[in-house]
């Protein structure tokens, strides 16, 4: 079971992941990027406090972003992780390719850097 | 003592995997990072099986069997379609994932990367998968 929440905050969007993310359903997360990157987002935050599991199906769709968050200048990064979670990011090396932050405050200071 | 699963080959049973595995898993002695990895490890296996080998028909089943074997934990996987050597499949470079925009191709990644050992055979168009795991260690420091 998967369900996302989207927050808009200032300049700021944050979409939070509740539940498990898998083959079966990596498609929503891919299709909620895609939509708020389509209306312009700048810097988004994904919030994984209530995440409990990520598959490769959802690894490989932030994976497929990151690109075009550089070329695009948008800022991304991801806090709220549990041990299990982050530990997964940090096999495959996503740690050093994303930001991953303990929590919201630290991943709103990101957005302050000049 | 061995665990036992058959799995329909369709994306909406990866939940009812990760529950079998939850309380499979649970007497082995590892640690909940390591069982949350074992379970990561299995379920790509599996998702690889039911989308590739065979084409999500929920008709089509994937047995399990996790237990104890020559001290390690091994969990067996096995089916009867399009055999998909995870030995013979080379894991593609993380760069070049991002650059192409996959969305797929890191699972079996994860695998190797888990897993200490991973055995594969196809007999008389049965194929067999071998997870292997080493017990965690229990000597105090």
């Amino acid at each position: 079971m998967l369900q996302l929440e989207r927050i808009k905050e200032g300049n700021k969007d944050i979409l939070r992941l509740i539940g498990e993310v898998d083959a079966s359903n990596s498609v929503l997360l891919d299709q909620s990027m895609q939509e708020i990157l389509q209306q312009g987002a700048t810097f988004l935050l994904i919030d994984g406090n209530q995440l409990g599991y990520i598959s490769s199906a959802g690894l490989g769709v932030f994976m497929s972003y990151l690109d075009d968050f550089s070329e695009q200048g948008i800022r991304f990064a991801i806090f709220g992780l549990n041990d299990q979670v982050s530990e997964v990011f940090k096999i495959l090396g996503l740690d050093r390719l994303i930001q991953i932050v303990p929590d919201k405050s630290t991943a709103i200071t990101l957005g302050n850097e000049p | 003592m061995s665990h036992k699963l058959n799995l329909s080959c369709c994306t909406s049973a990866l939940v009812e995997l990760r529950s079998f595995l939850q309380l499979s898993l649970k007497t082995y002695g590892f640690s909940e990072v390591d069982r949350h990895q074992l379970i990561l490890a299995v379920e790509e296996v599996c998702a690889n099986l039911i989308i590739h080998s065979h084409a999500c028909n929920p008709k089509e089943l994937i047995h399990l069997e996790v237990k104890e074997l020559k001290k390690k934990l091994s969990i067996e996987i096995t089916d009867k379609g399009d055999a998909f050597n995870l030995l013979e499949y080379e894991v593609p470079d993380l760069k070049k994932v991002i650059e192409e925009k996959r969305k797929g191709g890191i699972g079996i990644f994860l695998v190797k990367k888990i897993m200490d050992e991973i055995e594969f055979e196809s007999k008389n168009g049965k194929n067999t998968c071998r997870l292997i795991k080493n017990f965690p260690s229990t000597v105090e420091p």
